[in-house]
């Protein structure tokens, strides 16, 4: 009997009992489904952290201060500026990779305009910081060097200070906005750059000169950062080394010696990202896990199906021996036909997962990745199934005497 | 002379049912030429359908020889058995055993397949061996749609279609009214004069009437072994009357 015989034979047999073969098929149907849907969403989650991570500018670095030690006791994280504008100079001229490098200081404060106010974070920084974040002014213009060096009273704003202080859509070039009573002229709007990693507004923002930040908003300690500074390196492979750079030329200014503590720290958004991924591809795995557990239940419901077209069919078992089938063609027979089970059920839920993952995309925004090799271990992962939980009621049928077959009622 | 087609000697076989060994057959020995038809009779219980079964290689004896086409059999292992049932014998049930929801092709085509025979080679000699036993016009019917003398006769074309040397009939016309019983018997009787060797167990008289040997058999033993002039066909097989089962 040929192979195509017996699907034949097994698909024939599959039809007569369409509604059975059907409720049967739907375990491996959900099952498979479930897995091409979760690692669909898994990737697409992936994706969009990607994305968020390319918007901060995937060969950023950033130096923090860190604890300092005071006749003894410790500091908490960034409780003494330890950085100084020498710093910032000597890591833009003395690291080769380095590209850009800006300070960023923040505070709180009130933005207010003529017509509303609104609770904000005002933050101080050089123009090279608009290249650091990868960041184009949707209008108007950044603030230049000279600026910076005339302490300016110039802003660039975010698109929800925009809304909330000027309302939607309108155009606040030129207009005025006073931050601790100190006004400041808008002279550009940043790009729209939604939530950041953590959840919060990127577009919640003013940003002035850090001179001006420094004078007029901050105060105190004019010799030290009382904030971080924002690297960016030549090229996105040369992260690491940039940061190994750093640390090594700020042990050095800061005297501090092997095996002691710095009083800064680094960061690497390439490190945090894979941070992240790390993360959601453990999701992802537990979520394609689960989803495994439904196809091998779908796995189950196929044996039972088949145990039961087994003792149904005992009398046709029985005739095929009669008339000149081996063991092995009704063991290949009924394997064939719990196999094909399996992958219509397997076709039928890639289907519907990636209807499902598609959907779900559109509804998350995020971008719609299949991942082909996912729909391949499916459908093998299903046919297996076909084949494991098909074995032992194809054995049965294999096994039946003849003559008892026959004559089964 | 060539060897007979089948030879049995102290045939023997032994069910364990429970404690007590069930002796179904108790040393039959016999030999059946090519052509002949052979009517095997006997009361329930008397082991004409373990014989059969042994016969059929459907079963092996316990103990005895019995060899068919002049090879011994009784030693096989199931996968030869089972080519030797496909190619060398015919089964004919009482009760047709067709596929249901299958078309009496496919149904007669089905030995076919397991000899290796590809589709359409296969269902040329179908419809060849359903044209024989008069159904050339319901290939296509189903068995549900048939009545069941044209069961039998598909179950007939079944165990024709391989060219059989053997066919084993097991009460053949016992789920038939008299009138379909006459004309199978009639049909197998033009099967004989063909060539092909016939063993049929029946318990009915006039059935039996219709072989050219009678075997009766009684507590697993053969206790009657005789020639017999043939029985004509009662009358001409009519052509038509079976009418199609609602």
């Amino acid at each position: 009997m040929t192979l195509l015989r017996t699907l034949r034979v097994a698909i024939g047999a599959l039809l007569r009992n369409k509604l059975r073969s059907f409720l049967t098929v739907l375990g491996v149907v959900i099952g498979v489904a479930a897995v091409i849907a979760m690692v669909s969403i898994g990737e697409g989650a992936k994706a969009r952290i990607a994305q968020n991570f390319e918007n901060m500018g995937t060969n950023m670095l950033m130096v923090h201060s860190g604890s300092t030690r005071t006749r003894g006791f410790r500091g908490g994280s960034g409780s003494l500026p330890s950085l100084t504008w020498g710093d910032l100079e000597a890591i833009r001229d003395e690291v080769a990779t380095v590209r850009h490098a800006a300070p960023f200081v923040s505070a709180s404060a009130q933005a207010i305009s003529e017509e509303e106010n609104w609770q904000t974070r005002v933050s101080g920084t050089s123009p090279e910081y608009f290249d650091i974040r990868n960041w184009p002014m949707a209008l108007g213009r950044r603030f230049t060097k000279a600026e910076v060096k005339s302490k300016a009273k110039v802003a660039v704003v975010g698109k929800t200070i925009v809304e909330e202080l000027f309302g939607d859509g309108a155009n606040p070039l030129g207009r005025t906005v006073r931050i601790n009573r100190i006004p400041f002229k808008v002279i550009g709007v940043a790009s729209e750059k939604g939530s950041n990693v953590r959840g919060g507004d990127s577009d919640d923002v003013v940003l002035i000169p850090v001179t001006t930040f420094m004078a007029k908003i901050q105060g105190g300690l004019q010799n030290r950062i009382p904030g971080g500074i924002f690297v960016s390196a030549t090229s996105q492979g040369v992260t690491g080394r940039t940061r190994e750079d750093i640390e090594a030329l700020l042990r050095a200014r800061h005297r501090i010696r092997p095996g002691q503590d710095a009083d800064f720290h680094t960061h690497d958004m390439a490190e945090m990202a894979s941070a992240f991924k790390d993360s959601a591809n453990t999701i992802t795995s537990l979520l394609a896990g689960v989803a495994l557990v439904s196809l091998l239940v779908g796995g189950i419901g196929i044996m039972n199906i088949m145990l039961v077209s087994v003792t149904e069919r005992t009398r046709e078992i029985g005739l095929r021996m009669a008339v000149g089938a081996k063991p092995r063609q009704i063991l290949a027979q009924f394997l064939v036909e719990a196999v094909t089970l399996a992958l219509i059920g397997g076709l039928l839920g890639i289907a519907a997962g990636l209807g499902g993952a598609s959907y779900l995309a559109g509804r998350f925004g995020w971008p719609l990745l299949i991942r082909m090799d996912m729909v391949a271990v499916a459908v093998a992962f299903s046919g297996l199934v076909g084949v494991v939980f098909g074995l032992y009621p194809a054995r049965k049928a294999a096994l039946l005497d003849p003559i008892q077959a026959l004559r089964y009622e | 002379m060539d060897p007979p087609l089948i030879e049995v000697m102290h045939l023997h076989k032994t069910y364990d049912v429970g404690d007590v060994p069930v002796r179904a057959l108790r040393g039959v020995s016999f030999r059946i030429h090519e052509g002949a038809f052979v009517a095997v009779m006997g009361a329930s219980g008397s082991g004409k359908t373990t014989l059969m079964n042994i016969l059929g290689c459907l079963d092996r004896p316990s103990a005895g020889s019995y060899r068919l086409c002049g090879s011994e059999v009784s030693g096989l292992g199931r996968n030869q058995l089972a080519e030797v049932r496909n190619q060398l014998l015919g089964f004919v049930f009482q009760s047709y055993n067709l596929l249901p929801r299958t078309s009496a092709l496919e149904n007669v085509a089905l030995p076919l397949h397991y000899a290796g025979l590809s589709g359409r080679a296969a269902f040329e000699a179908a419809a060849y061996a359903l044209e024989k036993v008069g159904l050339a016009d319901r290939l296509r019917h189903q068995p549900s749609q048939l009545s069941g003398g044209q069961q039998q006769r598909v179950a007939i074309a079944r165990a024709l279609v391989t060219r059989p040397r053997l066919i084993l009939a097991d009460e053949p016309t016992g789920n038939l009214d008299s009138a379909t019983s006459l004309e199978i018997m009639a049909l197998f009787q033009e099967l004989g004069a063909t060539g092909i060797t016939l063993v049929c167990v029946t318990h009915e008289r006039e059935i039996a009437a219709f072989a050219s040997r009678l075997m009766r058999m009684r507590d697993g033993m053969i206790v009657e072994d005789r020639p017999q002039t043939p029985a004509s066909p009662l009358a001409p097989r009519p052509e038509g009357r079976e009418e199609v089962a609602s």
